[in-house]
């Protein structure tokens, strides 16, 4: 799995994209999304998910269930 | 964010009102060189010493630490900080941060050459404007590379433009460094509690070293990180201003002690604010029902602040994106399209000549009120009333009741004029004619006084006021605030000698708690 944002709630802040190891969240058309194919779920990096950990409005950085379980190399 | 950002109402260290150190220094200039003979006439002695001249420098045109400059000079922002690394219980990060800006209020993000094109086309339109800040809509410190990417761009072109930031404090101390290599004028620290205990109710958690803290932690680390980022600025010789926002039932009676801590740390001045509070901003503390405090709550607070340290009292918690004089916002003749389309000279020569006529009105102004002064200081009367003006600005009363987004209040006694606070009152008059259902929301807001002064007003609005026991002022039209404020407490002094006026004490007032949305 990796971690997604909705879009409705995220408030464009962009606070998550700088912390994003691996580079994942960018914005685009006024929101910003995340590569799921890039995301690691913060995992090898740091304890908790950055994305999730900085963004302010609860709820909005959460796991993406139609993505298998990151496993790390 | 300050957006929203006295001199009449601040007080130097040594507690003197700084309209006094402005008239010394006034005088100062009529003193010429005469030894003996200039001394007596320069009033107290102990101008000079009172604050540093460097400091003196930085602080006379400052709109943001100057009420009386304020009239003056303007200052805009410009929101290239959406992000923040905190999180406040009166903040809702779908709106602006609230630290400095009104709840609720949404400014247009832009990038930061974006940013230095919209600040040089203001700067070319507007001579006053003088300082630049950058005050979110989130934390600027946890936006670097945009603020001072900004701030980079902006002082390539325009060097005599004052930089100026605002922050929570969190990620100050590891950029201190990197701001002082710029031509920064002053930093704002939002410091609401110097104890985790009280800090835990107002920051839920923040953001540190890749990891969200919670409860006494996070406000243990915020309190650490804003006491070092105080101290590391001070060191640099970079003027500090806090911000605080008064919250009833939590930090209220712990704001002396912040006033306290500031000040040993050698913050140049300090900012209470109310908090805004209302459901509808959808902050933990509107939905919680945490109320805001009245006007005479916060005006107790500030006035045992005072003494301790210089107080503001006009900060006006505008927008993240505000443009212009006082309550004035030109915001929207500055859009990022409209800029964009600009053909923009920055005419160095031509700002400094029109800032220098400004100055010779602002002397102006002061020495008017201290020539009113004469016969006043002689009386012996414990008698302190408030008055409301409409100004748009210039130290003169000359702004329509009707048209009035904010009224300026101050506070007459024998010691003279003395500004206290603004009270916003956004448009009562929508088309040139006075809405019958607004009035009371006007009157409200300015029920402590016994007076309001205005250039001009409509004769429904006029009986109101009388009903409320509310003097509507109208003759002093054009004439300059101070000292016709003076004149007034003259003859109000007079009339309550001779039985005309019987002095009552007024009520409370409200603080509005719409968000500011004039355009
Ligand atoms: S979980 Fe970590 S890796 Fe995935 S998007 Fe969020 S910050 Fe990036
Ligand atoms: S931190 Fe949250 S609200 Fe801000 S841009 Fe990222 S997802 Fe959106
Ligand atoms: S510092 Fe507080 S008020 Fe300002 S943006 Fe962050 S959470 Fe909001």
């Amino acid at each position: 799995m990796a971690y997604k944002i909705i879009s409705s709630q995220c408030t464009a802040c962009s606070a998550c994209e700088p912390e994003c190891p691996n580079n994942a969240i960018r914005e685009k058309d006024g929101t910003f999304i995340i590569k799921p194919e890039k995301c690691s779920e913060c995992i090898g990096y740091f304890d908790e998910p950055q994305c999730v950990a900085v963004c302010p409005v609860d709820d909005t950085c959460v796991i993406d269930n139609s993505y298998p379980r990151y496993v790390a190399a | 964010m300050d957006i929203q950002a006295s001199v009449a109402s601040v007080e130097s260290s040594q507690g003197k009102p700084l309209d006094q150190v402005l008239q010394q220094i006034a005088e100062h200039k009529g003193c010429g060189t005469s030894s003996e003979g200039g001394k007596a006439s320069c009033g107290s002695s102990t101008a000079p010493e009172d604050m540093d001249p460097a400091i003196w420098e930085k602080v006379k045109n400052h709109p943001c630490y100057s009420e009386e400059a304020h009239h003056h000079f303007a200052r805009m922002h410009v929101a290239v900080a959406p992000a923040c690394n905190i999180q406040c219980n009166y903040c809702n990060r779908k709106y602006d941060c609230a630290n400095e800006s009104r709840p609720g209020v949404v400014s247009e993000k832009l990038t930061p050459e974006q940013a230095s094109r919209k600040v040089l086309a203001v700067a070319s339109t507007i001579p006053q404007m003088t300082v630049l800040g950058i005050a979110g809509p989130g934390d600027p410190l946890a936006n670097p590379e945009k603020t001072f990417k900004t701030f980079e761009l902006v002082a390539q072109t325009a060097p005599d433009i004052k930089l100026c930031v605002s922050t929570n404090g969190l990620a100050l101390p590891e950029h201190v460094e990197r701001l002082s290599q710029f031509n920064i004028d002053h930093v704002t620290i939002t410091i609401n509690m110097v104890d985790p205990e009280v800090g835990q109710h107002i920051y839920p958690w923040i953001f540190w070293k890749n990891k969200r803290w919670k409860g006494i932690d996070a406000a243990r680390i915020l309190h650490e990180h804003q006491m070092r980022g105080l101290e590391m600025l001070t060191e640099r010789g970079i003027l500090c201003k806090v911000n605080s926002v008064m919250i009833p039932g939590i930090n209220d009676k712990h704001l002396v002690e912040v006033n306290k801590a500031v000040k040993s740390r050698g913050a140049f001045l300090h900012n209470i604010m109310p908090l805004i509070s209302a459901p509808e901003h959808g902050t933990v503390f509107g939905l919680n029902g945490q109320r805001g405090p009245t006007a005479q709550e916060l005006k107790a607070l500030q006035d045992s602040c005072e003494g301790e340290m210089n107080m503001m009292r006009h900060c006006r918690q505008c927008r993240a994106d505000a443009v212009g004089l006082l309550g004035e916002d030109r915001s929207s003749e500055f859009s990022t399209e409209k800029v964009m389309e600009m053909d923009i000279q920055y005419d160095a020569e031509g700002r400094k000549a029109y800032q220098e006529k400004v100055e010779e009105e602002r002397q102006a102004t002061v020495l008017a009120k201290q020539a009113e002064m004469a016969g006043l200081e002689a009386e012996f009367s414990d008698l302190k009333v408030l008055i409301a003006v409409a100004t748009k600005g210039h130290g003169r009363v000359n702004e329509h009741f009707g048209h009035a987004q904010e009224f300026q209040i101050y506070e007459l006694s024998t010691q003279g004029s003395k500004f206290v606070g603004h009270r916003r009152v956004d448009l009562y008059c929508q088309g040139g004619y006075g809405e019958e259902d607004t009035l009371p929301t006007v009157i409200r807001a300015i029920n402590d006084c016994v007076a309001v002064f205005v250039a001009k007003i409509g004769g429904c609005p006029k009986d109101s006021l009388k009903a409320a026991g509310i003097d509507p002022v109208d003759k002093y039209a054009h004439e300059f605030i101070e000292q016709s404020a003076v004149k007034y407490f003259k003859e109000y002094l007079a009339k309550v000698k001779s039985g005309e006026v019987v002095h009552e004490v007024r009520g409370d007032a409200d603080i509005r708690q719409g968000a500011y949305i004039a355009a």
